[in-house]
Parts: structure tokens; sequence; C-alpha cells
């Protein structure tokens, strides 16, 4: 039999030796496997005395216990080798960008109208529609703007030749939604408008929302309140507003809102012309005349309607300085935005 | 409108600067939307007088002038020499002269000079070298009194500032110095004042001449009131003096003639229109009447327009000499000759003129404010001072006015009702009734009690926009100032509204599309009808009478026409990938409208990047897409693609979408032939969508089986002709309940397959709810699939 100590060193060099997790298992079943030299060992006990066989077992057993530390230390070592160079093999670019289609989007006009919905409706507005094209009773007369007045020259009407025309502005649904009977009501109507007008400022097609509050006691500080805290709402800003007086067939009193300008705080630039002011919307009381043309008794319900354009909104929310952008579905433009 | 600052404080004085007045004004209801000086900034220029003027030497079109600075006997002693082109350059001609070292608009400088060899010393000016004028003929000529030596700015009061005020159309009392110094005066609580509008006596005593001044009033409802004068001896052939040309300047207007001008001048003044006749071009006497049908009238703008019963006209007997309220006639129009003058100072009431201008495309002075309402009141005063001024300016003496008119059918402003309380429920804010006398007795309206909380209000006769309680609560509120109104949130309803599962949220098909990379386009609801027709051949849309061009005058009949032309426009600034959406409505005739989502993709099916996606986008990439809008439904189970031909869609590449069986849209890829007529590089793949199909149906709930699925796959032979949605539809017919789904996992043409034929391999998917299938359950389902498959379709199997 070799000297066990020997044979211990003789192992642990094995185990050494190993570079690999195979090599190490064959060093182990070579040492210490069931017909391992070491293993091999506890089997000539028997050729000992029997006072002697405790003594020599556990020192053969000791040197077992030491091969296998010294096996699981090597293998836990090429183990960890062995994952280092597997993620060294299989380290990717994660800069490069992800796989599959970029982001669309959403139109600013389109963006900005449903974040004004979203802002009524939470305040518990009703949203409507209307049709497009419109009779002269609805776009018109209903709204106390008889032939030949001189309001009709402030909106160039498309026509058809059946008389029918392209609505000029949102009020029409107001009158619809009005001739349904529930009252009271508190809605934003928005939708497409149209005017024979093309140029720099000017659209034949551009989106207005309107917006009508009918109860039995609404006045004009109440409508006060509201366009003020749209304004607010809207631009996300501590901004001032003023109403001036002015002129609209189906409101009275009217009035033109003017903001505090959202680029410069009302201190005066080149968007605002240096008045600190944008003319933002345009207001007022619902004309007598309106309600009863839509069959609604003006002497127990008042109310309030407001419009603005949603071109306009969007310009100023997002800094668009060209109306025509709007309409010329340039991917340039358009990738500027994102979902709604 | 355009109104002169120092002309106003004469009418309504005030210490406010023209910026704050205009501030007042637009808080009002007057915007002003500009002030600017009423001259440009110029210094060193004075009034000189011309006491010599010849020929110079060496130069035909030139003079050299000899001109004093100053009347006294030093100053006449000491003249200067000064080169001038002007042909109106003469002796005793008082005019504009810039000094040598004068600074003229356009930075120049005025030095000494030497013209062709002659010295000059300062520089004569015409209105236009001032920035007095557009066009100028000649240099500047002063009345032969303008003081000598005073500044040209004194002079002619430059130093004046021109506000520019909207007024709006109820406000045609506004439309004149007169109607805004009123406002002024309420809104400052100054007093009004007037100038010197007395009557002048008439010189001619005779009453053959006053008979031509007498209107019959053959339409008295229309025209109840008319002033007539006829001036005689007048000289039209002077300049107007050149306080009434900077005055009219001011105002937008250029000067004509005496006549001319201070007719201009009295509607700018006092608002009120009128018309000045050459009386020796007037046949007989006049009338107002409506035009007999058939009737023409060349107006002063010399075209001939053809007149309608409802068209008010002033006539002579010979014929129409004016379009009533609008515009005068050319037969007898005044010219620098007329010497005999017949005023027309007229009251129209404003039905009888509203709209009339704007058939024949006119919109002038008068008929603006004829329609918007003159005060029938006015016209006699201004008669006077029309009258006053010819005379002062151009000579001539005046016979007498000659009023027609029917008392009864003038307007006289009707008294209107308005109870105190009222207005705190309409504003918001409480006013007392002394409050509201004192507000609108500013204003120029007479007030009575009218039982409790209730007054009688008489307004003005120029004010035609007070006739229910309402205007005058706008009054109330207009005169007190908005801003003093209070600010308060209304209380909240608390009514619950009806919020119906079924509508989808317009926001989540948009989300939907963005986020596979279409983006939104919102295009023109009119389109060029060529571009519709070739997309759908003889269909009928929509056509406006009076389109903005030619090719935006149909209403669309579909989102393909925007779209496409976005894509080509996107194609031609290098954008070879498109991916667009919109949603909008299209305006089928004979049906409503209908609300629409449309699509359109080309180029490559992703954008450029480092791991594929290259090839070009197909109808599959773009079904995916419109497969995932379906599903917004929560019912895609409810959707077929269907093989139909559509004239904008490649015959073999188009599909009708149908939701349970009707009708919802359409997909495929563009049709060569307009792939190739609008010029597109790549065939791009559309699709359209009722946005009505999208609406929400909850699918029931479906126990989900304890026991396991089992899968057969089939591999089908079929003629091309057959689709897989036949397919589909023959497997879930012959199957019993047990199956649960049917794959598509692959599509096979080529090597094995015989031509004409494809392979498609079926994945089935069985399965019970009561217990676990045995073999024999799914052969007999499998055997039931390939025999209806090979009987119904032709269909053979490869195993």
């Amino acid at each position: 039999m070799s000297d066990l100590a020997t044979l211990t060193r003789q192992a642990l060099d094995d185990v050494a030796a190993s570079t690999t997790l195979a090599a190490l298992d064959e060093v182990r079943v070579r040492w210490l496997g069931k017909k391992g030299v070491l293993t091999e060992q506890l089997k000539s006990l028997g050729s000992l005395p029997a006072a002697d066989r405790p003594a020599a077992g556990a020192r053969i057993n000791e040197a077992k216990a030491q091969v296998q530390t010294a096996i699981d230390a090597a293998q836990a070592e090429l183990e960890s080798k062995a994952i280092e160079a597997e993620l060294a093999a299989g380290r990717i670019d994660v800069t490069l960008p992800g796989r599959g289609e970029a982001r669309g989007s959403v139109h600013p006009v389109t963006r900005a109208r449903l974040r004004i919905e979203q802002i009524f409706r939470r305040s518990g507005f009703e949203v409507a529609s209307g049709p497009e094209i419109e009779d002269d009773f609805h776009n018109f007369e209903a709204l106390n703007i008889p032939a030949d007045h001189p309001a009709r020259a402030m909106h160039d009407t498309f026509y058809f030749p059946d008389g029918r025309l392209l609505r000029t502005h949102t009020s029409p649904v107001q009158i619809r939604e009005l001739k349904k009977g529930r009252l009271p009501l508190a809605m934003i109507m928005p939708g497409r408008v149209y005017r024979c007008d093309y140029d720099m400022t000017h659209s034949p097609m551009f989106h207005q929302v309107e917006g009508l509050v009918v109860d039995e006691n609404v006045s004009f500080s109440n409508l006060k309140a509201t366009l003020q805290g749209f304004l607010q709402s809207f631009f996300e800003k501590d901004l001032k507003m003023r109403l001036r007086p002015s002129y609209f067939p189906f409101t009275e009193p009217s009035a033109e809102v003017d903001m505090s300008c959202v680029f410069c705080d009302g201190a005066g630039c080149r968007v605002c012309k240096h008045t600190g002011w944008l003319e933002i919307a345009g207001c007022g009381m619902v004309h007598p005349n309106v309600f009863a043309a839509a069959g609604v008794d003006g002497e127990r319900w008042t109310g309030y309607a407001f419009g603005m354009g949603i071109e306009r909104l969007a310009m100023l929310k997002y800094g668009v300085n060209d109306l025509r952008l709007f309409f010329e579905s340039d991917l340039r433009f358009l990738k500027q935005f994102g979902a709604a | 409108m355009k109104i002169s600052s120092s002309w106003l404080a004469e009418w309504a004085p005030t210490s406010l600067s023209a910026r704050e007045l205009g501030d007042r004004l637009t808080m009002a209801g007057f915007e002003l939307e500009s002030v600017a000086p009423a001259a440009p900034a110029f210094d060193g220029v004075i009034v000189a007088e011309i006491v010599e003027a010849v020929r110079h030497p060496q130069a035909d079109k030139l003079q050299v002038c000899t001109v004093v600075t100053g009347d006294s006997p030093e100053a006449r002693a000491a003249p200067l020499q000064i080169v001038c082109g002007a042909a109106n350059a003469r002796a005793g001609l008082r005019t504009a002269l810039a000094q040598v070292g004068a600074h003229l608009p356009g930075e120049l400088k005025i030095k000494a000079a030497k013209l062709r060899g002659v010295e000059s010393a300062g520089m004569l000016c015409s209105a236009k070298e001032l920035g007095l004028a557009d066009t100028s003929e000649g240099i500047i000529e002063f009345p032969v009194d303008a003081p000598l030596g005073i500044s040209v700015r004194d002079c002619l009061a430059l130093d004046d500032e021109v506000l520019e005020l909207s007024i709006t159309p109820n406000r045609g009392d506004a439309m004149s110095v007169r109607g805004i110094a009123r406002e002024v005066a309420a809104l400052i609580g100054v007093a009004l004042t007037s100038p010197d509008c007395a009557a002048v006596t008439p010189t001619v005593i005779d009453p053959a001449l006053d008979d031509r001044a007498k209107a019959t009033l053959a339409a008295p409802s229309a025209c109840p009131r008319f002033h007539g004068r006829v001036l005689v001896e007048v000289d039209n052939t002077r300049r107007s003096p050149s306080w009434l040309i900077e005055r009219l300047r001011r105002s937008g207007l250029r000067s004509i003639s005496p006549i001319v001008d201070i007719t201009n001048y009295i509607v700018l003044e006092l608002g009120q229109p009128m018309h000045a006749y050459d009386l020796d071009k007037v046949e007989g006497a006049l009338t107002v009447r409506h035009a007999h049908e058939s009737e023409r009238c060349e107006l002063l703008d010399g075209r001939t327009i053809d007149l309608a019963s409802d068209v008010l006209v002033i006539a002579d007997e010979a014929g129409p000499v004016a379009l009533a309220g609008v515009m005068g006639g050319q037969r007898t129009a005044v010219s620098p000759q007329t010497s005999r003058v017949l005023f027309e100072v007229a009251w129209f009431t404003p039905s009888a003129i509203a709209g009339r201008g704007r058939r024949y495309g006119l919109t002038t002075d008068a008929s603006q404010r004829f329609e918007r309402g003159v005060d029938p009141e006015i016209g006699a005063m201004a008669i006077e001072r029309a009258t006053a001024l010819l005379i002062q300016i151009a000579g001539g003496r005046a016979g007498r006015v000659v009023t027609a008119e029917d008392r009864s059918k003038v307007r006289v402003p009707q008294t209107v009702a308005l109870r105190i309380a009222q207005i705190e429920r309409l504003l918001g804010r409480a006013f007392s009734e002394r409050d509201v006398t004192s507000l609108l007795t500013r204003l120029g309206m007479s007030t009575e009690t009218a039982g409790v909380g209730v007054l009688k209000v008489r307004p003005p006769s120029s004010r035609f926009d007070i006739q229910i309680e309402r205007d005058l609560i706008e009054e109330v509120a207009r005169l007190a100032g908005y801003d003093e109104l209070p600010t308060t949130i209304a209380h909240a309803r608390q009514a619950i509204l009806a919020q119906p599962t079924s509508v989808l949220d317009e926001q989540r098909p948009l989300d939907l599309l963005a986020a596979r990379g279409y983006h939104e386009g919102i295009h023109f609801a009119f389109v060029d009808p060529a571009l519709q027709a070739a997309i759908f051949p003889g269909a009928a849309a929509h056509t406006l009478a009076n389109p903005i061009s030619s090719d935006l005058a149909v209403m669309r009949l579909s989102l393909w026409p925007g779209l496409l032309k976005a894509a080509i426009e996107n194609q031609r600034r290098q954008q070879s990938r498109v991916r667009l959406f919109e949603h909008g409505v299209v305006f089928p005739v004979g049906e409503c409208e209908k609300d629409c989502i449309a699509g359109l993709a080309m180029g490559s099916r992703w954008p450029e990047q480092w791991n594929g996606g290259r090839e070009p986008t197909d109808f599959f990439d773009v079904r995916a897409d419109v497969e995932a809008l379906l599903s917004l439904s929560d019912v895609p189970g409810a959707f077929t693609f269907e093989v139909a031909t559509h004239s904008a869609l490649h015959p073999g590449r188009a599909a009708r979408i149908l939701r349970n069986g009707i009708s919802a849209g359409w997909i495929g890829e563009l049709h060569p032939r307009l792939v190739r007529e609008l010029g597109f590089v790549s065939a791009p793949v559309i699709f359209e969508l009722e946005a009505s199909a999208l609406s929400v149906t909850y699918a029931p709930y479906l126990e989900v089986s304890r026991f396991p699925q089992v899968r057969r796959d089939l591999a089908v032979l079929v003629d091309e002709s057959v689709s897989a949605e036949q397919l589909r539809a023959q497997v879930k017919a012959a199957a019993s309940s047990l199956l649960r789904e049917v794959v598509v996992f692959d599509v096979y043409r080529g090597p094995g397959i015989e031509s004409g034929r494809k392979s498609i391999a079926l994945g089935l998917i069985l399965q019970d709810k009561e217990r676990t299938l045995t073999d024999e359950d799914t052969d007999r389902v499998i055997a039931s699939v390939r025999k209806a498959l090979s009987q119904g379709l032709g269909a053979g199997f490869r195993e």
C-alpha cells in the first residue's frame, strides 16, 4: 500500500491540474469513485489489526474529505469560469434600437380636441356632434341671422346648388341639441367647419368647439368662471382672462375672450403683437331669439354659449406657427407629435 | 374704421392719449386694431411762397423758384433759390419747403445742392415726399392765406394719431366720428360738442329749381324721407382745402373734387351717406322706387348691373340714376365742370338696402351704414353742413332744402321694458335702478319708471340695436365694464350621464393606429373631382356651387382621395415610407354623413433599421393593423374578410370587410392603374372602415374546459381559387362542437404540388368540456372534416 500522504498529494495535484469540468470529474472518479484509489484504501483496512482500524479509517476518510473539498472548490471555480465564458460569448450591443415598427402619431388638432373634450367631460359636460352639410335654418336663421343680415358677410359660406351649405360654425349643433328639449344641459360640440377663405391665416376647413350650458339661472359670471377654468386647465397656466363686449347675432350680451399671452405671460411679444393679450374665443348669453327658434322657454331658462378655434388652441399649445401645416400631412411635421 | 384722434376730440374733448382712448373703446366693444401716427416723422419743413418761377437754363422740366418763408419785409428781402421739378410750381403758390437740414421720411436729409449747375437751398415737397399720399401730382398746394414760415406739421395738424377701430355689425350708429364721439362721451363722462351745423339761408329763390330737388316717394316704406337741395354756380374745379384732404386721407379716402369730398366728409363725420347729382344731367324730377324687372343701371364704378324688383333705385324721368343707398349712377355723376349740384340726403329702411349691394359685389360706405341703420333724424343737419361746406370751398349759392317724407313710415325707436331683477339673473351682479338709469342716460336713452323694478327705456333715434330687454342688459354690462362682473362657479349639476359601453372611446383606435406606426392626417373634406372619379368612376358626389378652386370642388365619398394625395405629396418630399390614417366623415349622396377611419401604408414593412423589415409592406401587414382595430370591438370573430372587387383596388388583392355579414369596410392594394396614374413608386395598401362597425359588444363568457386539448394537423391541397376563409368555414361547418379553433400555419406552393394548386396547413384544436377525448372521437371529427373538404372544395390531402 502506498503512503496515504503521498496518495493524497497526488490526488490534490490531479485536482489542481484539471482545467475543465470533465477532467475534474475524471479525477473525482479516479480518486473518490466506487473503485477510486482512496476508496480502495478503505477496503485494505481489513488487513490491519482491529485496534488500528479506527485510526487508519479516520485518516483515510480525512484524506478523502480533503480531496473532496479541493474538488468542490475547483468545480466552483471552473463553473464560474464557464459562466463567464458563456456571458462573454453572449454579449449583445444593447444600444442598438429595438426591432419593429416606430411610433406613429395623433394629429395635434385631434390631440387638442381630445384634451378639450376630456377637460369638459370631467367637469360634467356631454359631447355632441352634428352634420357638416347643414341647411340655412340651422346654420343661420335659427341663430338669429336672417337672410341679408350683415353678419352673413362675415361668414364666407360654401353652398350647394340645392341651397344647403357647409356649416360655417358649430353653432347649428346648439339648435339641434336644444330642440331635443333635454334641459338643463351642459355640453360641448366640437367639429369641422368651413369658410370660403384661404390664405396664410385662413383655412377653408378648420375646427371649432362650441359650448352650451342652459339652466334656470345660468349667468354671465358663470360663463366667465367656466372659460377661465378651461383656459387655465388647457394651458396649465395661471393665466388672466378678459372679456370685451362684442357682437354675435346668437348671443347677447356677447364678448370676445382674450387671455394673457401664453408666450410672454402678458409682458408683450411678437405673438401677441405686443398687447399682452391673445384673442381666444367668442361667447355670450344665448339670445332669446335662438331659444325661441329652438322651442325653449327663454323666460324660464337662461344659457351661455362659447366658441373657440381648435387650431388656434393647438397652435398656442404646441407652438405651431403656420396654420397650413395642419392640413398638409407632411410626415416631417406629423412625426413630431405622439399619441393622444 | 379709421378715425383721426384730433377730429374725434373736436366732438368729444378728452385728455386721454390716442392709445388710452383706444383701449377704453376696446373694452366697450369697439376693438382698437391699431394706432398709427397721422404722418411719418419729418422736420424742417415749413410753409413757403413761390414769388417767381423761371425755366431752368439747362433743363426743360425744372424750374428755378424764388421762395420766401415769411411775410415781413426782412423775410421778403431774403428769398431762397430752390430748383423744383413740379409742373404746378408757380408764382404765388404757397407750398411745403424742406429747408437745408430737414429730415424727410425715408431717412432723407436735405442738403444744399446744385442741380444742373443751379444752386438749390432746399426742396419743395409733394404730399408723397412727406409720406402723406401714395401718389402725388406736383408739390403741395396750401391756401393763399396759409401762414408763411410755420411748420408744415402745424399747418396740417399732422401731430395727430389715427385709430383703427373695428365696428361690429349691430353698431351702424358708431360708424362715424359723431357716433364714436357719442360713445366716448358716455364712457368718460364728457359732453358731446358739435361743430357749426346751422341752416344755410337760401340765396336762390326759384320754385322751379326747388321742384327739381323734390323727390317723389313711390316706395315710402323703403324710403320715407328724402331731403333734396340744389346749389348753383359751384366751382368744382377748385382743390379741396388741405384740412379736408387731410381728414379724408386719415380716414383712408382720396380727395376727388370738392363736391365728392364733401359728400364723403359728411358720411365720415355724421354717418349720413349722401349723394350729389349733376343737376344738368338729371332728366326732370327724381323718384325713389323699386326697379322694374329688366331695368339696368350704369354705376359710378363703370359697371352696368341688371336690377330686380326688390332693389330700390333713385330714378329720373329717363330711368335709374342710382342704386339707392349703395352707389350712384354714371349718367348723372358730377364732374369738374359741374356747376349745378343736386344733393340727396335720404333715409332708407335697413331691410330695403340689406344685401342689395352684396348681390352686385358692392360693399360701400353708404350700403354698410344704411343696412345697419342710419339715424333718420340726422339728415336735416347733414344737408345743411354739406351746403355750408360746399359754399365755403367751391362757392355757389343754395336753394331751399326740399323734404319729401312720409312720417308714418319713418322709424321711431320703441320703448323697451327693463326688469331690474333680470339684470342680476343674467349678469350675476345686482344693479340698482338708479345705477341703471344713470348708465342708460349717458347713452342718450330716456328712462321712466313703469311699475316696481321696471323701467321703460327709449333709445335714441340713432340706435337700431335696442329692441328687447336683453339689448338693454347688454348696454348696462358694456358700460359698467365686463371686468366689473363677477366670476362665479356655477353649482354643480348632479345628474349621472348615460355612458353606453357600446360606444367606443374615440381615442382608442387613434392611439392604436399611432402605436402601430400610422400618423394621423387631416385633409379637406372637398376633394379633386378628377381624383375622386378615378377612384370611384361614375359615383355621384355633392358638388359645391362656389368651391375655393376647381380641384377642391366635390365632397369626398371616402377618405382615400385625401390619403392618396397626401401620400403622393410625401413621396415627392422624399418620404418613401408612408403610414397615414384619417378619421372623419364622408358624404355619400342620398345617405347620412358617415364617420370613417381609413389608412394607407406603403414602402418598407418597418422603418429602416439594422435587423430586417426591408421588404415592402403588403396586404397582410395592413390586414393585421385592421384586425387590431376590429378587435377593439371585443368581438373580432364577428368580422370576415370576403374576396370582392373594388374600382380602386387590385382585383386579386382586395377584400370587403363584413361585421356579422354586413359591409363594414374595405382593404386592398391600390389598383395598378391608379398606382401608375398617380405616380406611386410602390403600391400602397389602403383600408377604410365605418367607425360604427367598431361599436363594442362584449363576447359572452365561455367556461374554460379542464380536459386536455388535442391537436390534429391537415395539409389540404386545393385549387388556387379556394380561399382560406372558405376552408375555415367548411371546417367549422363539418366539425362537431368539439372544435375549439382552426389555425392556418402554412401556405405552400412549389415542388411537389401541381401548378394551380396550393397546400394549406390547418391545425385543428379539439376539446370537450365534459371528458378527455379518445382517439376515436378525434378520428371521427377529422374524417368528417376531410370528407367535407374533399366533397365541398375538391380538396386532397398530403400525408
